[in-house]
């Protein structure tokens, strides 16, 4: 059984700043990011939906310590966004001050954009992440 | 299923830059345990280990099979076991089935890491292997951020205020220094307060140095035998009465539950219910305290205290020996340390040590400790849970 929706279409996709779903056909949740399978109820009848790209940040950190090879990326924002349509997903927090990072950002209305990852010795590939502004 | 029990341990020194290699620590492990098992290595009839990033420190896969024939139980099945940093808890407990189910009458399980010799940025890439490669690493996850997050987000639903929150958190690191100092094997034998917690370099916000267990070296390893092998050769068997292990999806899939992980539960629940005991009769337990707040997390979701009320449990002492539960009376691995592919068999040797009264000596035993709790997570979502017990 093929994917509906794998992680280089999504990838391609959100290169276009456009965030694609799932829909199931039996409960009507969606699931993003894509699974093979619903995330609520497991079932595997999807159709791909286009979702807005927005909603509200959940929670978020503030990352000093980088991964090997990404150190000039430091500091930087990771944000948890619960979407409009429900799910939530992960991706990074820009226009931002350093010092309004804290815990007024949860509840805070965002819009997403991409940046690409150009991926490491031990990723496989490029990899767009959602890119978050406030909205 | 038969009885099976813990029958002998064996435990490196925890520690940074070791000189020895990943199978050179294990093996030192196994020999303790096999010999402390009065059996010799010809008498083990299979191994199961835990080793996560061997790969990458030392370019050696399979150690498994080299530290099998190194200490002379020679072409036994050997089995490696990834599951992040409960890696040797989910050989255990496979381990533990395989002599439960009658297919073998003593075998080994354990683990070993030699992380340090990766350096903190080829580490930080590593582990942050246990999260999603695709759907969360490129947006920077490391390990300690998705904990850092879960902080944001449990003083958020619960209200608890984060600077209370931190202070709870700052009390899990600073008790475990305190027993730490008193464990031989641990790597940090020095005492933390809360100012130097407070005052440590920003990680990743909110967690600071001193809420993160460090990068480790060593190895721990437990020799299983059924029930009527185990009688003749001890006279202190200590039984595992319940086993449970559950797992997850990335960490965003998991939003419905978020800061509560919802594996621990299910896992835990195996192990209640199939040893017949509940939180309230757990005497002593190590749990996976990576990072502080984990410890909090993992405190609520084992049952030991209500949802958003874990820190209160460090606060009122009741972590500590001659509290209501006491909790990583180890050093845990904040100040013991945290070799990720041997923290399960470390975890499963201290409540083995507790349950036998062996750390008189060490002014850190939980007395007349009788039922046994081990907790291990690894990544975002393998959690396993074992009880020990005695008779």
């Amino acid at each position: 059984m093929e994917y509906k929706l794998d992680f280089k279409t999504y990838s391609d996709t959100l290169r276009k700043n456009k965030l694609m779903g799932l829909q199931c056909k039996e409960c009507k949740s969606i699931t993003c990011p894509p699974k093979m399978t619903c995330q609520e109820c497991g079932g595997y009848d999807l159709d791909v939906v286009q979702l807005k790209g927005t909603g509200k940040i959940v929670t978020f950190t503030h990352t000093f310590v980088a991964p090997l090879g990404r150190e000039s990326e430091a500091p930087y924002i990771v944000v948890l966004v619960e979407l409009d349509e429900g799910p939530w997903i992960a991706g990074n927090l820009i226009d931002v001050a350093p010092d309004k990072v804290n815990m007024e950002l949860i509840g805070k209305k965002v819009r997403l954009g991409h940046k690409v990852f150009p991926g490491d010795m031990y990723s496989a590939g490029p990899a767009a992440r959602p890119l978050f502004s406030f909205s | 299923m038969r009885r099976v029990a813990v029958i002998g341990t064996g435990h490196t020194k925890f520690m940074f830059n070791s000189t020895k290699t990943s199978m050179e620590m294990l093996a030192e492990a196994s020999m303790d345990a096999i010999l402390s098992s009065k059996i010799k290595p010809r008498d083990v009839q299979a191994v199961y280990i835990g080793n996560v990033l061997g790969d990458f420190s030392e370019g050696q896969g399979m150690v498994q099979s080299f530290l099998a024939d190194d200490i002379g139980c020679l072409n036994v099945p050997a089995t490696r076991f990834e599951g992040a940093c409960a890696s040797a808890t989910m050989a255990i407990r496979d381990a533990f089935m395989w002599v439960a189910s009658g297919f073998y009458d003593i075998v080994l399980a354990g683990g070993t890491e030699r992380a340090t010799a990766m350096g903190t940025a080829l580490a930080t890439r590593t582990f942050a292997m246990f999260g999603d490669s695709r759907y969360e690493f490129p947006a920077g996850f490391t390990f300690p951020g998705v904990f850092a997050m879960l902080t944001h987000l449990y003083s958020h639903k619960y209200g608890v205020p984060l600077k209370k929150l931190k202070e709870q958190m700052a009390m899990v690191s600073i008790q475990s220094h305190q027993y730490g100092m008193k464990n031989p094997k641990a790597q940090f034998q020095k005492e933390i307060t809360m100012e130097q917690v407070l005052n440590s370099f920003m990680v990743t916000s909110p967690l600071q140095l001193q809420d993160c267990c460090p990068f480790s070296d060593g190895a721990a390893a437990i020799i299983l035998a059924s029930e009527d092998v185990a009688k003749k050769l001890t006279d202190k068997p200590v039984y595992i009465a319940g086993v449970g292990q559950s797992s997850s999806g990335k960490i965003s899939s998991q939003y419905k539950y978020l800061p509560r992980l919802r594996a621990r539960e299910i896992a835990v629940k195996q192990a209640y219910d199939m040893a017949g005991v509940g939180p309230g009769d757990i005497d002593v337990c190590e749990l996976h305290d990576c990072f502080s707040i984990a410890s909090i997390i993992a405190a609520e979701g084992l049952g030991f205290a209500e949802f958003g009320k874990g820190g209160d449990l460090w606060e009122k002492g009741e972590t500590k020996i001659g509290g209501k539960i006491p909790i990583n009376i180890s050093g845990g691995l904040k100040s013991k340390g945290h070799p990720i592919g041997a923290t399960g068999a470390s975890q499963v040797a201290e409540i083995v040590a507790q349950l036998r009264g062996d750390l008189v000596s060490q002014g850190r035993q939980v007395d007349g400790a009788k039922i046994g709790l081990v907790d291990t997570l690894g990544g975002d979502g393998i959690i396993l849970s074992l009880i020990l017990k005695v008779d």
